[in-house]
Parts: structure tokens; sequence; C-alpha cells
């Protein structure tokens, strides 16, 4: 187990990368503590496994470093850096039993047969696959496959960190919670620092102590789930983050104030220094509500989806949805029909470029 | 109510004549034959299983038989271990696999006759490129046409020239198709080239491999044309195998009973092992 630390981390898959966009990953600097779970989160493509696979060392970095314990082991190959790493699809040796599944990596590494049993046996149990150990591993389910995987990886006692790579992928729905639970209780167990990939938001914010969010080879913000609900530090975290994602509605600055065409809407606070660039306003849905006043919208669908409602508006060609839940789902209005939106304050941000511009109120100014 | 409908019958029915045709029907003239005696003049007398006994009991069909088995077995233990050496060892991506592949390919486009005239000018003692450089230039004596070993070893490295290649790419295909996750997983458990070969590799491998050993048993036991054109079955009768001994009673003897007989036998003997062969290698799958 180690404290993990990118440093300066960049990577492309080209010889001689020369703009930005050749990088599959842009400047990576990162501090992983022992023990933790962490997330990486990014829509395909946006470098999330390439950080992986440079992490476990089966990618060589163009540039950077990779510090296990402050230990530089960048040059190392992964049977080295005792790392352990649960792919997409389930890796099982097909002629093994799932015992000798299990015992593999200890065996390779010489370790005698009374701690290998001892070894297999806890992790078996840990897994609950102990009465499936004399069985063939090319019969299992791919449930029980994706666990034997995973029991490969914990079952070396040293292990610094173990990786996932969008496990969960070929895993039936219905089965999907039940390992994301035995995931985290594992993580409790085992206190290993562990780093779960994923392009699934639900299984990063439910899995992780804190989630990286990723973008087109950069990192773009990091937090614990609820940091990266409640204050999006760029649109895409807010877009990508949530269901439906925050509505980002463009906007002018205007003596200080953001007005979104005729409209004024109060934010929730002072805008970071010169606003120059692309302004846009961010809120998520289920801090907009139906009011009497507001800005006005025309609904142009309402879909029910059980627990809460969404209301999609249209305001001056802009989409905005609201979340409409308890009391507020009663009176659900119908398609075509005018309304007018209210934002609440607290939770609207103004965004320049993407990135968040504006603080928290401080309680005095609230107070006033 | 049910409505039967006999249509489908008629997209049955061109296979079934065809079949019949190519098979059927030959077939049974051989079946025909195998229980009578004839003296010409399309007169038949009934035979029973005797031409059967004769073959069965008879020395020249025991020595043609253990040849043939001896050619099968040499050429599968050098092409399979040889094929997934030459799979293992070829570029997996990049410009030099269209190469590898395409030259791989050629010796299986030759016709089987060339490749025999091929060998046999190839190693002629005195004007051909191999025979000559043997005899002459390492002072080697090689004349297949006067010594038994030098006949097997030159048919033996024709049909390993010409056919190692389908072995080749059979084990290319099964081993393109492993995802890169397995020499990943590995690599982090630690596993060395061996248990990556034995663990991941092969068992990838196994129903590719099985095809080909398959594919490889049914030709070289049925195997004609090469050894015909290279050797014609000698010196003596040592390089006569099956085949050649059977187109020997059939047509040069014209002894059309027990000729039948030993072809319906030689039929029964491929058919057997390669229902063994295979049976035995997928019984694992079904459970």
């Amino acid at each position: 187990m180690a404290k993990i630390t990118l440093s300066k981390l960049r990577h492309s898959y080209y010889p001689n990368p020369k703009s930005p966009s050749d990088y599959a990953l842009k400047e990576v600097d990162l501090d992983w503590s022992d023990g933790g779970a962490y997330a990486l989160l990014g829509p395909s493509g946006c470098g999330k496994s390439t950080l992986l696979n440079i992490i476990s060392g089966l990618l060589v970095p163009s540039e950077g470093q990779i510090l296990f314990d402050g230990q530089d082991v960048t040059a190392l190959p992964p049977d080295q850096r005792n790392i352990a790493q649960v792919f997409q699809f389930p890796v099982i040796y097909d002629t093994m039993t799932v015992y000798d599944n299990l015992a593999f990596p200890l065996c390779n590494r010489g370790r005698d047969e009374d701690t290998v049993r001892r070894r297999v046996m806890d992790i078996a149990e840990m897994l609950e696959v102990t009465e499936m150990l004399d069985q063939k591993a090319a019969g299992l389910s791919p449930d029980n496959k994706q666990k034997i995987s995973m029991g490969r990886g914990l079952v070396r006692e040293d292990v610094n960190v173990v990786m996932f790579d969008e496990p969960l992928t070929v895993i039936d729905p219905h089965l999907k919670w039940k390992l994301r639970s035995k995931l985290k209780e594992l993580h409790q167990r085992v206190k290993a620092t562990m780093i779960y990939v994923t392009h699934d938001q639900t299984e990063a914010l439910t899995f992780a102590d804190q989630v990286v969010v990723m973008q087109q080879g950069e990192v773009v913000q990091i937090g614990t789930p609820v940091e990266l609900f409640e204050r999006p530090a760029h649109t895409f975290v807010g877009h990508f983050i949530g269901s439906p994602g925050m509505n980002i509605l463009p906007c002018q600055l205007q003596a200080g104030t953001a007005r979104f065409g005729d409209h004024t809407i109060a934010l929730e606070g002072p805008i970071r220094g010169e606003a120059t660039g692309e302004t846009q306003i961010g809120i998520r849905p289920e801090f907009v509500s139906l009011s009497d006043s507001g800005l006005p919208a025309t609904v142009t669908k309402v879909s029910d989806v059980g627990r809460h409602t969404v209301v999609e508006c249209n305001a001056n060609g802009t989409r905005i949805n609201a979340v409409l839940e308890g009391a507020a789902q009663h009176n659900t209005p119908e398609k075509g029909v005018d309304v007018h939106l209210d934002f609440r304050r607290d939770q609207t941000r103004l965004y320049v470029d993407g990135w968040l511009a504006t603080d928290p109120q401080t309680s005095t100014e609230a107070a006033r | 109510m049910k409505t039967e409908n006999q249509k489908a019958w008629f997209f049955v029915l061109p296979v079934l004549v065809l079949v019949a045709f190519n098979a059927l029907i030959p077939m049974m003239t051989v079946v025909n034959y195998s229980v009578q005696e004839t003296f010409g003049d399309n007169v038949f007398f009934w035979q029973g299983l005797d031409w059967f006994e004769q073959i069965l009991r008879s020395d020249r069909f025991h020595a043609a038989l253990g040849r043939q088995f001896l050619f099968t077995f040499l050429i599968l233990i050098i092409e399979v271990p040889l094929g997934i050496i030459i799979a293992l060892s070829m570029p997996r991506k990049g410009f030099w696999v269209p190469v590898c592949l395409v030259t791989m390919a050629l010796p299986m486009l030759i016709p089987w006759n060339v490749v025999g005239a091929m060998w046999n000018i190839f190693t002629l003692p005195d004007i051909g490129l191999l025979g000559y450089f043997l005899n002459h230039v390492l002072g080697i004596t090689y004349d297949m046409t006067q010594n038994p070993l030098a006949a097997w070893v030159t048919i033996v490295t024709m049909d390993v020239w010409h056919w190692t290649s389908l072995v080749v790419l059979l084990s290319y295909a099964g081993l393109v198709s492993i995802p890169d996750a397995y020499y990943q997983a590995a690599k982090i458990d630690g596993a060395s080239n061996w248990a990556v070969f034995r663990f991941i590799q092969l068992p990838k491998m196994k129903t590719v491999l099985t095809i080909a050993i398959l594919l490889r048993f049914m030709d070289s036991f049925n195997i004609y044309t090469e050894p015909f054109v290279l050797t014609g079955g000698g010196p003596g009768n040592s390089t006569t195998l099956l085949s050649i001994d059977l187109v020997k009673i059939a047509l040069g003897q014209f002894d059309l009973g027990p000729a039948a007989a030993m072809s319906l036998i030689y039929f029964a003997i491929t058919l057997l092992v390669s229902w063994l062969f295979y049976t035995l290698m997928t019984k694992d799958d079904l459970n």
C-alpha cells in the first residue's frame, strides 16, 4: 500500500508530438493518499485508461514521473510495481480451476504452499466463491469471472494499489449494484489504495471518496461526490455529472449582473476577477422551480421518471430542465404551457470560458 | 388447424441430387464391387466379405497402412509445433503482417502435382539445386530414387514445406483474437513467457489447432499426388502409401473387388480417427 504521486505526467501515442492535441494526456499532477478509494471519471477517449495504464506500468509516459511512496517507479515494469489491475472484460485462465486462478500470482512469485493456501482461502471467503474453488474457471458466469479477476489482484498481501478499468461493463444490471457494494466492502476490509476508472457517474460517485473528472486528457476537477455535484468547477463537470446535467445558459455581463435575454439573473456571489470571454450561467435542474414570476419559458417536454419529474422548457431558444420533486410533482404543467422559472440563488453560478467564476456569498453579505 | 407444407422438400432436393451424384452413388458402386467378383463382360459373382478378409489379412496392406501412419505421424509432429512457433513469432500489427501472411499462403496455392514435380527436379542429384548441393558440395550421398531414407526425408520435407502454412495461418488467427488485457493481466500476475503460452495462448488456440490437426490428418492420410509424382511409391515399395497402393491394385492390377474393399476400410479408418480425435478434443467444451 502506498501513496501515489503523479508529477507533470504527459503522454502521447505519437513518437514526436507537436501540438497539444497530439497528447492523450496533458500535464497531470495528482496526489493519492494511502488507502483511499478514488475514481477516474470521464467520457470515452478522455485519457483515463491511458492514465491507468501508466500507473500500472503497461505504458511508459512520454514525460513526467510516477512515485509510489516517494520512490520513482516510472521505469519499472508492471510485475515489479506490485500493483493489481482488473480489466473491463474478466481475464481468467480458462484451463485452470478457480483455486489455481487465485493462486497464480502467488505461485509466480514463488510463495510457499501454506501461504498460498491461506491467502487463497481468505480471499475466496471474502469474495464468497469458496464453494467454486474446485470448479474450472471457464464455466463461471461473467460476474463470478470478474470476482475471480478481482481476487487475483487482492490475493497478494503487499499490493500498492488495485486498479479497476470499467470492471462492471459486462455484468448484468441487477448484479452490478451487488458487485459494487462488494467492492466498497472489500475496500474497507483490505484498506488498499483503489483506483476505479469508469464513464458511469453512478459507479464513480458510489465507490469513491474522491473523484477525478477528466476531459480530453486533462483533469477538470478533483473532489468528493458532493463537491462535484454542488460546485462543478467546469461546465463539463456540471453537464457530465447529474441526470439530467446542469443547465447552461449563455449570458451577458452588465455592470456586475448577468443578463439572459432581457432578464437579469441573480448569481450566488461576487464574480472573480475580470470576466472576459464566453460567459455562461450554470444551474442544476434540481434548483430550478416553477413560480409565478421569474424567467418566462415554454414547456416542451415532460418526463415522469418516477421519484421525480423532469420538465424540459425553452427560454429564448435555450433548453432549461427543471426537476420537480415531492409536492411540486402534483401540479406538473403540460406540454406547450407558458411558465415562469425561478433559480435558487445560492446555486446559480457564472462560468467564464467554461470555468467557474463566482464565489459563494459570505455570511455577512447574505445577512444584508 | 396446422397446415402441412411439403414445399420445403424442393429446397433440399438440389443438395440431395448433388450429394447423391458426388458421394452416395459412387460410394455405393464401390460397396457393390467390394462384395462381388467379376471376370469382365459385366458378369458378377457374389463374394460376400471375402475381399475384406483378404485385405485385412494381407501383409501388403499392413505394410502400406504402417507407412501411412508413419508418414502422417511424422508430418504432424513436425508441422504442428513448427506452425505454432512460426505463428508466435509473426508480427501482430504493422507493415510486415500482410507480407508475412501472403508469403505464408504461397506454398498452399501451388497445385499438388506441380509441388511434386518441383521437388522432383529440386532434389535430382545431378541437376537439382538441393540434390547437387548435397552430393557435390557437401559430399553427402543423396538420391531419393535409390535410397529409401532419402525418399522419406524428401516426401516429409516436401509436405512440411507445402502445408505448415496452414497450421501457421490458423494458429495466427487464434493468436490475434486474444485481447490485450490477457497479456497485460499476465504481466501483472508475474507470469513467465512459458506460462503465458501454456495458460493463455495455447488454450485460446485450442479450437483452431483442433481444426488444423484434423485437416492435416485427413489430408496427409489421403495424400496421393505429391508422392506419386515425386517417388511413384519407390524405391521399391518404401514410399508406397495407402492411396498409391490402392491405385496400383485398382488400376494397375484391375482387381476391382479387393480395391473396393480396401477403399472402404481406408475410408473407415480415416473417419474413425478423425471422429475419435475431434470427440476427445471437444469433450471438455460440452460441460
